[in-house]
């Protein structure tokens, strides 16, 4: 209690300098954890990807589609569970720049290639019955302000007019991190209206997403797959959710792997800064510390309550910008929607954050620290007097 | 004759800056017995404050031995001194160099920490240390807000909380004006005669130095007792 004491009323000895070292890393650890969330953002969805599901698409581009029949070829291959279409749909609701992810599907197998989400029973009927029902995730209804049962229409640039859906279910990812901004309808419904209407892109499919029992076999059976539809008019291109996920984000790989390494800058930079105001006060005090040495003290003790105060000062501030983080996420959320779906201050953004936070304090009283443990008594008197 | 508390045999110390060697003490032998109140005078850069340091147990003699009871401190290592100072050695100096963010009662505290002793036995002997000085009624006083002759009685009562049995004073009255340095000094005779505490003060004031039992001088390195 007495040490806890003198660190902390050392450590606020100047107070301005306290207060602008507090504020310089939580400003850091703030920076930090905004760019990180916003690049979590921006590859969500890959680390959800399961292992056992497989995505069938065009060889020549993600923009070719398949026909309809494959869906049966697909299902004969050995290994190979569940075949359910996600036809790419491209609607928007109202607002054309506020984006997020719909297409068709067999509701049905859907469903049980996705036990992730997590949907009450009898909306789960619901959806299934009705031919023009939809199913949407939960932070898409709120971002919309969308009830069960409202009926929604979308449009699109993919095929002309409005369409109507009718919201059935609304899920649950089980997984925290996940966006919650998918919007799925029963393929048969684009199928029918689009052939009614006589379109040749009815009946065509953009991707296939398929199930497989073992996900240990998963390149084999893609590798299988894909050998069906050698020669055919349209091949195929078979890997798992998780590289077709990444396919979409290695394009801005680069700009990632900058933005990353940006956020760690940060900390570097406030490194600089908090350790420059540490190796100022502990310099500042070194008469002091020959005194504390002189009455009994060993170096190890100077060096822990030097560690001590540095730490004080970093935790606090990276706490503050910690906390402060959620408030600005949720700030440019609303904004920034239109590129990223959800921005979530993840529980591993928290975790790098702290982890800053007593790397920023230990590594800046290291230096201060050992000098002061290693200093000689005498010379520190002499300066005092 | 009854063992030393100090005993001082060939000591030797100088000090080098680049590849000038500037000797300080050369050849210092000498005893300081159980109970003596030692002056050490001499003009300035004679090397008091260093002998005061090796006496101490602060720095080590070149060559040369400081045996305290018969013990060659020259022989502890730095961590093992450390202890034996806060143990042994009471210290008070010319700036009093108490902690500025802590309480009269806190600094007085600091050494104890150190001990054994519990919160609450820590604070009594720091109340008991702060009355020996007749300072009861600043304890909850910061450096800051006590005269320099306050200042310098807390640092006596930090030198005396635990109840070391040797003092050393470098100037303790160098930065007091008369009546303080009067105050002070009555103060070390007084721990010398009722408590049996051996001191040992260098100093450069005659006053002062009459108030002990015995005056070494030092000069170039050489140790004379004065009459
Ligand atoms: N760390 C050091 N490095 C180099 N020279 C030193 C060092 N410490 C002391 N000296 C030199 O040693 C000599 C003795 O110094 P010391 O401080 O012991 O003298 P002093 O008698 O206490 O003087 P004063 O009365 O001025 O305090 C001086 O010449 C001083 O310059
Ligand atoms: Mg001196």
């Amino acid at each position: 209690m007495f040490f806890l004491e003198l660190i902390l009323k050392n450590a606020f000895r100047h107070k301005l300098r306290a207060f602008l070292t507090i504020l310089g890393a939580a400003l850091a650890i703030l920076a930090f954890g905004l760019l990180q969330t916003i690049v979590d953002a921006w590859v969500g969805g890959v680390d959800n990807a399961a292992a056992n599901r497989l995505m069938t698409r065009g060889a020549l581009s993600m923009f070719t589609s398949l026909p309809e029949a494959y869906k049966a070829k697909i299902k004969a291959v050995p290994g190979v569970t569940l075949v359910s279409p996600e036809a790419f749909f491209g609607g928007y609701y109202v607002d054309e720049r506020k984006r997020f992810p719909n297409f068709g599907v067999d509701p049905e197998v859907y469903l049980e290639l996705h036990p992730e989400y997590r949907i009450p029973d009898e909306q789960r009927r619901a959806f299934l019955a009705d031919r023009r029902g939809a199913m949407a995730g939960r932070k898409l209804m709120k971002r919309f302000g969308w009830k069960p049962g409202d009926a929604v229409t979308l449009k699109t640039h993919m095929y002309d007019g409005d369409w109507t859906f009718v919201i059935r279910a609304v899920y649950q990812d089980a997984n925290e991190d996940a966006n919650e901004d998918l919007f799925v309808f029963h393929w048969n419904y684009l199928k029918e209206t689009l052939k009614k209407e006589g379109s040749t892109q009815a009946g065509r499919v953009g991707v296939f997403s398929v199930g497989i029992d073992d996900g240990s076999k998963a390149a084999a059976i893609a590798r299988d797959i894909d050998e069906r539809f050698k020669n055919s008019p349209v091949e195929t291109q078979t890997e798992t959710e998780k590289a077709f996920f990444l396919r979409r984000v290695t394009d801005s790989e680069a700009i990632i792997l900058g933005v990353r390494m940006l956020s760690f800058l940060v900390i570097g930079v406030i490194l600089a800064v908090t350790a420059n105001a540490m190796g100022m006060s502990v310099r500042e005090r070194m008469g002091e510390f020959a005194v504390l040495k002189t009455l009994g003290f060993s170096g190890q003790a100077l060096a822990g309550f030097i560690l001590g105060e540095s730490l004080t000062v970093s935790l606090l501030g990276c706490a503050l910008g910690l906390c402060a983080l959620p408030f600005l996420t949720g700030a440019i959320s609303g904004p920034l929607s239109d590129f990223f779906p959800a921005l979530r201050v993840t529980r591993q953004t928290c975790l790098i954050g702290a982890e800053a936070g007593f790397f920023l304090g230990a590594a800046s009283a290291a230096l201060p620290a050992l000098r002061a443990s290693r200093a000689r008594i005498a010379e520190g008197l002499r300066r005092i007097g | 004759m009854a063992e030393p508390l100090i005993r001082i045999e060939h000591a030797f110390k100088s000090y080098r800056r680049g590849d000038r060697i500037t000797p300080v003490l050369e050849d210092i032998s000498f005893d300081i017995a159980c109970g003596e109140f030692l002056a050490l005078v001499g003009p300035s850069g004679s090397g008091k404050s260093t002998l005061l340091n090796l006496i101490a147990g602060i720095d080590v003699p070149d060559s040369g031995k400081i045996l305290f009871l018969g013990q060659d401190i020259g022989q502890l290592s730095e961590n093992e001194l450390a202890a034996w100072r806060s143990a042994h050695v009471g210290f008070i100096f010319q700036f009093y160099n108490l902690i500025p963010v802590l309480t009269a009662q806190q600094n007085v505290e600091l050494p104890l920490t150190l001990t054994g002793l519990s919160g609450r036995e820590r604070k009594e002997h720091a109340a008991r240390a702060l009355a020996a000085v007749n300072l009861s009624d600043r304890m909850d006083h910061r450096p800051s807000q006590l005269s320099g002759g306050q200042q310098q009685r807390v640092a006596i009562a930090r030198a005396i909380a635990a109840d070391p049995a040797l003092l050393v004073a470098d100037e303790p009255t160098g930065d007091l004006d008369r009546e303080s340095a009067e105050d002070i000094l009555r103060l070390l005779e007084n721990l010398n005669a009722r408590l049996g505490k051996t001191i040992v003060m260098v100093t450069h004031d005659q006053r002062a130095a009459s108030a002990a039992h015995l005056t070494r001088r030092l000069n170039k390195g050489v140790l004379d007792v004065l009459p």
